[in-house]
């Protein structure tokens, strides 16, 4: 028996439909452009995109901002629009990845005593580093070491498990890695108590305005593993079926897991290197997407990449406007303006979603 | 030739052996009924063959170790439908019986025309055209084990394990579902293993049953030799009679115990 061309026409997985890219897309590019035009100085819009243009060594295009101007353009706002928008891509797409890795819908991308190790990192940064160091480099790179450290940790507990090792197992132990490190952390911050300040507000998370630095050091990591997380997206579909019928299917459940969990952390602990710990992208945004659009894995991941990007440059726009000069911390914002957004989301979707 | 070779396949599971040193030669084209108690090992032996549980002794699958194989070498010869598949309920049915294509596709790709064909032919055999665009989760327990069955022939694997695979149909499903597995088996040489309850409708189309017992083959041979009072009564504990239905057995539970019923 054939099936006819109608027949197969009908036969489709739905990828990431042209609707919902360039909604992304739109919804990226105008966060974006926010992000760029808010702060205490107003540089207009006609004069941004001219500078842009000089930039970019258009004919005849000059730039009419101040040398000053220019700086706060080039060297604050840009940056920091682009390194929120890594770091919400980044956590967005990394919850997404988790969630399906570890068929757990409450999965976020600290799932794995990532932001505990970070955490212990940067506290020790602080607490023991003389003051210079400890600010704008070593935090990051000691947030990362242990971010990584963490993580490296719980693989080696879940694999030294004697039952079964699925992914439970992993999440297992990274709730265990991560107790400890929340201890060992907490201990330094009380035996240096006068650094607890500082710890405090990193740990709420904030994107600093370092210029191109910290842009540097996590876009690496982040391509990397927004990369990875891409190319597999497909296959996270066929590991929500469960361990067993992805392996029946053909795939190698282990290998795959590996590499998904290995990009998603990697890249997340870069993220928290710079921007502290961020609450809630990770789970709300994927949520959202879900729950508006009903998605699979294949078109959740590209969708959670560019929203997730979006997100947190709004967010980052009202952390350093609704009190200016002053800022919140981004954590905060995201939770407090995320929550009832998810919740109008829950209330007004029915069926179709997960 | 045959097509799935076992030799001594031990599974021990929790320190206790749950498949206990089996051997069986079956052929290709073969419709072959696993039935037994519970716990007897039919789910665990299906997942032996699969390579989803490790085992010692040797399975072949067309003289090639099932040890030594690739994964997706052995998900292009085998296909299985669990007795629990997981049906996640914002999957679409082309999407969900699109999967059973992974096999054929590398990592990274994605489905091309042939893929959609084969998914096509699958949905289109199991009746479940005009389904293509429903979600899982609005499906009835009947329609997603046809979805299950549409996946694992999409796979285009030769052999396929099934467990339990129509507990959830009803009678006419059921008989529509065995059905045109036999059809499929006399068309094109597919070779099936089922594990399966119902002692009755694995007679109808079974040509050979196993009969497992703790672990250990208890009777091997067509349904005629298998499905007798005796073997029933010593490995199921059951009362049954076996009466002649159209060419074949079927299977009817008696009770012995209580008043005579007036009739």
């Amino acid at each position: 028996m054939s099936a006819t061309a109608e027949q197969v026409a009908d036969v489709r997985a739905r990828g990431l439909t042209p609707a919902w890219a360039c909604s992304a897309v739109a919804f990226l590019f105008v966060s974006l452009t926010i992000g760029v035009l808010a702060g205490p100085i107003d540089l207009g819009v006609g004069a941004v995109l001219e500078s842009a243009a000089a930039r970019l060594h258009l004919p005849g295009a000059s730039t009419s901002l101040t040398p000053t101007e220019e700086a706060i353009l080039w060297e604050i706002r840009v940056p920091r629009v682009i390194l929120a928008a890594l770091v919400g891509a980044m956590l967005a797409s990394a919850g997404a990845t988790y969630q399906g890795v570890f068929r757990n819908p409450l999965a976020d991308p600290y799932l794995l005593g990532v932001a505990a190790g970070a955490g212990l990192g940067a506290t020790i940064a602080i607490a023991y580093l003389p003051e210079g160091l400890s600010g704008q480099r070593a935090l990051p790179v000691a947030a990362f070491v242990g971010g990584s450290v963490a993580v490296l940790l719980t693989y080696a507990v879940g694999r030294s498990a004697k039952r079964e090792r699925d992914a439970a197992t992993l999440v297992l132990a990274g709730v265990t890695v991560a107790a400890f490190f929340t201890a060992w952390q907490t201990f330094v911050q009380q035996q240096n108590s006068e650094t607890l300040q500082q710890v405090y507000s990193w740990i709420l998370g904030n994107i600093p305005s370092t210029g191109w630095s910290d842009v540097v050091l996590i876009l690496p990591y982040v391509a990397v593993a927004v990369v990875v997380i891409l190319a597999l997206r497909r296959v996270v579909d066929v590991l929500s079926l469960g361990d067993d019928e992805a392996a029946s299917l053909g795939v190698d459940v282990r290998r795959v897991r590996l590499a998904l969990v290995v990009a998603a952390t990697l890249g997340t602990a870069a993220a928290v290197a710079v921007s502290g710990l961020i609450g809630f992208v990770g789970i709300i945004v994927p949520h959202a997407i879900r729950l508006l659009s009903g998605v699979g894995y294949r078109a959740l991941l590209p969708l959670s990449v560019i929203i997730g990007a979006g997100f947190l440059v709004l967010a980052d726009v009202v952390a350093r406007t609704a009190l200016s000069p002053a800022e919140i911390p981004l954590g905060v914002v995201t939770a407090f303006f995320g929550a009832p957004f998810f919740a109008l989301v829950l209330r007004t979707t029915r069926g179709g979603g997960s | 030739m045959s097509a799935i070779e076992l030799h001594s396949v031990t599974v021990v599971l929790g320190g206790r052996p749950v498949v206990d040193g089996i051997d069986a030669s079956i052929a290709e084209g073969e419709w072959l009924a696993l039935i037994g108690p519970n716990g007897a090992g039919k789910t665990t032996l299906l997942r032996a063959i699969a390579r989803l549980v490790s085992f010692s002794g040797l399975i072949e699958l067309g003289g090639r170790s099932v040890r030594e194989m690739p994964r997706v070498e052995l998900a292009r010869l085998v296909a299985v439908v669990p007795q629990e598949p997981s049906t996640p309920p914002w999957m679409t049915v082309s999407e969900y019986v699109l999967l059973g294509r992974t096999p054929h596709l590398g990592p990274l790709a994605k489905e091309g025309r042939r893929d959609r064909e084969a998914a096509a032919r699958a949905l289109a055999r199991l009746d479940l055209l005009g389904f293509e665009e429903r979600r899982l989760g609005t499906l009835s327990g009947g329609e997603k084990q046809r979805v299950v069955v549409a996946r694992a022939l999409a796979q285009e694997a030769r052999i396929v394990l099934l467990d339990e695979p129509t507990a959830a149909l009803d009678i006419g499903h059921q008989q529509q579902a065995f059905d045109l597995l036999d059809t499929l088996r006399a068309e094109s040489g597919l070779t099936l293993v089922a594990a399966m309850h119902d002692l009755t409708l694995a007679a109808q189309y079974a040509n050979r049953m196993v009969l497992l017992d703790g672990g250990r083959v208890a009777a091997d041979g067509v349904p005629y030799d298998v499905l007798t009072e005796e073997l029933i009564a010593s490995h199921f504990g059951a009362s049954i009679d076996v009466v002649p239905v159209g060419g074949r057995i079927a299977v009817v539970p008696r009770r012995d115990r209580g008043p005579t019923p007036r009739v």
